[in-house]
């Protein structure tokens, strides 16, 4: 029977079907950080159990660390405890753990790809929602909750029941200065937060096909965002290019073998979705959101949508611009903004640290703008180093700060103030989302870029 | 961890009719600091239900004591965005056992499973017909039936089924959860593991 890339992935690690009831489903690869796994480890040791296969689990410190001054202690008494909690725990089940001021410390989804612990066909889970940017290699990936993580040490398996398919195809060429956060942002707008919901996505025609391995990662990463488990890209050599020689890549005739199995992971030609989208490259340009959820994105030349011409409930739309402090019809080029966030696990990579550069280059950042540029780990902060990128954005008035996932939940110090605008490179605008009372503008780095040489949301292609 | 077993919950309900209701709302992200899964109900919905100087915001629901009961009503998409566990902690804890959406989250409904809320999902109309019953008379009970899977609201008589499979259903009537079942088959899961490339 024909089958898509999403059931060849799943069928494979199906240990067993419960009649009426989820598969149980094994985990190949299980990303753990210190927020969502410290009560997972109490309910094994309150039940006496065992992390089955220590060596399938992974532990980065991200999401609650500073991004200055890594090498002093964590001032945050609470911060300080998970972090030590997770090394401790870490430590006590034998799996293998890179914390704070660790060379490979970094975002939990930029530093598993980047050492070659994501690959095609995997099963990838992780106490985080943005474990769909392993989709980006062909994996199925996806966030789980706490009880799971407490499931899959103990048994490298979770129970879940099959979810519908979907492919979305973008066809063409995309435009001058539309990105892969762009389509995304396009894409979400277009279905909703809701509008994937109980599906896996597969991603497939020109646009992703012609993607790099990050700008994969990025439209992979939001995935979640329109309420899909996850998304995932069949795996091609673009992606065989990109994990060859990684760190915990396999190597020489085991390489070798996997390539040539991952080859025939892509769908079959007859195989079919429950449910099929496409569109255009060319109808995509640059996006800002203007609302209080990812789906309230559009093309950075319009104006706000009327309440009457959104799917939905008007109370929550008008609530929503309220937050923002913005109208209907009002157009989102020349907004003053505040602070700008380059970083996180959507665009947190050095080629979204290229795209920044480009623009600011020559170019000074505005005085009104409070910029934080937090590289998704330390590769990425060296590579910028290497690259001369780093001279370019102090040049032009940034700082680079330190790895983790700083003002994308603003765990930590990071948080933009009440009131404040803030272009954010991240993947969630909910009201409070980068501190209590801030409101977000999510866009690419490009778009980032703009707006922290001008102080206000403006265009990039009229910059580059 | 164990949960109380989930059989015929009858109660009042609490009303928030908004839609998209995402789990940061639910428990904002600086609340998620605990190493212990303590104290989350006195953050449920912080933003929306505390001022700054931790005041209560008399306009919100939860502190508006005509409302009350075990069941939250909820908008369309409940429980979107963040994988957080916390946030299904939070309701638990604050004392909500059932959630009620025309839609929900698939992240947070799998976690409400599996901590022990049962999330209840209706149509548009039978929502729209628990709000009105509720505001017409916040006094007004519904009954929620995991043996039959129907929710009634017992001043109208109105009753819908709902779906949850059998497997969930038994964890919930008898306050098992996963890991029981699953180190039932370690065995087996070794077996398979052992026949895999990588």
């Amino acid at each position: 029977m024909s089958k898509t890339l999403f059931d060849k992935v799943w069928d494979s690690h199906v240990v067993r079907k419960i009649e009426g009831g989820p598969d149980i489903f094994f985990i190949d690869r299980h990303f753990i950080h210190e927020v969502t796994s410290p009560v997972a480890f109490l309910g094994l040791k309150s039940r006496g159990l065992k992390v089955l296969y220590p060596e399938r689990t992974f532990a980065t410190a991200d999401h609650n660390t500073p991004t200055i001054n890594q090498h002093l202690p964590v001032e945050d008494p609470l911060s300080a405890i998970q972090l030590k909690a997770l090394e401790d725990n870490s430590n006590e089940y034998g799996i293998s753990h890179w914390g704070l001021g660790h060379q490979k410390n970094g975002i939990v989804h930029v530093v598993g790809p980047e050492n070659g612990i994501t690959f095609p066909g995997a099963t990838i889970v992780c106490g985080d929602s943005h474990t769909s940017t392993h989709g980006a290699f062909g994996a199925i990936a996806f966030g789980i909750g706490t009880s799971e993580v407490e499931m899959v040490l103990t048994t490298q398996c979770i129970m879940q029941p099959k979810p519908k398919k979907m492919r979305i195809n973008v066809n063409g060429q995309l435009g001058k200065g539309v990105t892969p956060k762009d389509v995304a942002l396009y894409i979400i707008s277009k279905l909703s937060t809701s509008g994937a919901t109980g599906y896996f996505v597969e991603y497939a025609g020109d646009v992703f096909e012609n993607m790099t391995m990050e700008g994969r990662m990025t439209v992979c990463n939001l995935s979640i965002e329109m309420g899909a488990r996850g998304g995932m890209i069949a795996p091609d050599e673009t992606t065989f290019t990109y994990l060859k020689d990684k760190p915990l890549s396999l190597k020489g005739e085991a390489w070798d073998t996997a390539v040539a199995h991952w080859k025939t992971l892509k769908t079959d030609a007859d195989a079919t979705f429950d449910k099929e989208l496409t569109f255009l490259a060319s109808d995509i340009e640059p996006m800002i959101t203007y609302g209080t959820n990812p789906g309230m994105g559009m093309g950075i030349s319009k104006n706000i949508p009327n309440a009457e011409s959104i799917e939905g409930g008007v109370a929550t739309y008008k609530k929503s611009l309220d937050y923002m402090g913005y109208h209907e019809n009002d157009e989102m080029i020349g907004k003053k903004i505040d602070y700008v966030f380059l970083g996180s696990c959507t665009n947190g990579r050095i080629e979204d640290f290229r795209a920044f550069a480009s623009i600011v280059k020559g170019r000074k950042k505005a005085d009104n703008v409070t910029a934080w540029l937090v590289p998704g780990s330390h590769e990425v902060e060296a590579l910028i180093k290497e690259e001369g990128i780093l001279d370019i954005i102090n040049e032009a008035g940034f700082v680079l700060r330190q790895p983790g996932c700083s003002a994308c939940l603003a765990m930590n110090d990071d948080k933009v103030p009440a009131g404040k605008y803030a272009v954010s490179t991240s993947n969630r605008n909910f009201e409070g989302r980068q501190g209590p009372g801030s409101r977000t503008l999510l866009a690419s780095p490009l778009v980032a870029a703009a707006a922290a040489v001008t102080g206000v949301v403006t265009d990039p292609r009229d910059l580059l | 961890m164990a949960y109380d077993k989930f059989n015929i919950l009858t109660s009042t309900a609490v009303p928030l009719p908004l839609e998209n209701v995402d789990t940061d709302q639910i428990i904002p992200a600086r609340f998620l600091k605990a190493t212990k899964r303590e104290g989350f109900g006195d953050n449920l919905f912080r933003d929306w239900r505390y001022n700054n100087d931790n005041s209560p915001k008399e306009s919100f629901v939860l502190n508006n004591p005509i409302y009350s009961g075990k069941i939250l009503v909820g908008g369309k998409n409940f429980g979107s965005g963040s994988s957080r566990e916390h946030a299904a902690w939070a309701v638990y804890d604050y004392g909500f056992r059932c959630v009620v959406s025309s839609f929900f989250a698939d992240i947070f409904r799998n976690n409400c499973l599996n901590v022990g809320v049962l999330p209840v999902q209706v149509s548009v109309e039978f929502s729209e017909q628990i709000f009105n019953a509720i505001y017409d008379d916040p006094n007004t009970e519904i009954e929620v039936n995991l043996p039959n899977q129907t929710i009634t609201i017992l001043s109208t008589g109105a009753q819908e089924s709902f779906e949850i499979n059998s497997y969930k259903k038994d964890n919930m009537l008898n306050g098992f959860d996963d890991i029981d079942y699953l180190q039932s088959m370690k065995t087996e899961i070794e077996s398979f593991a052992n026949g895999l490339l990588l």
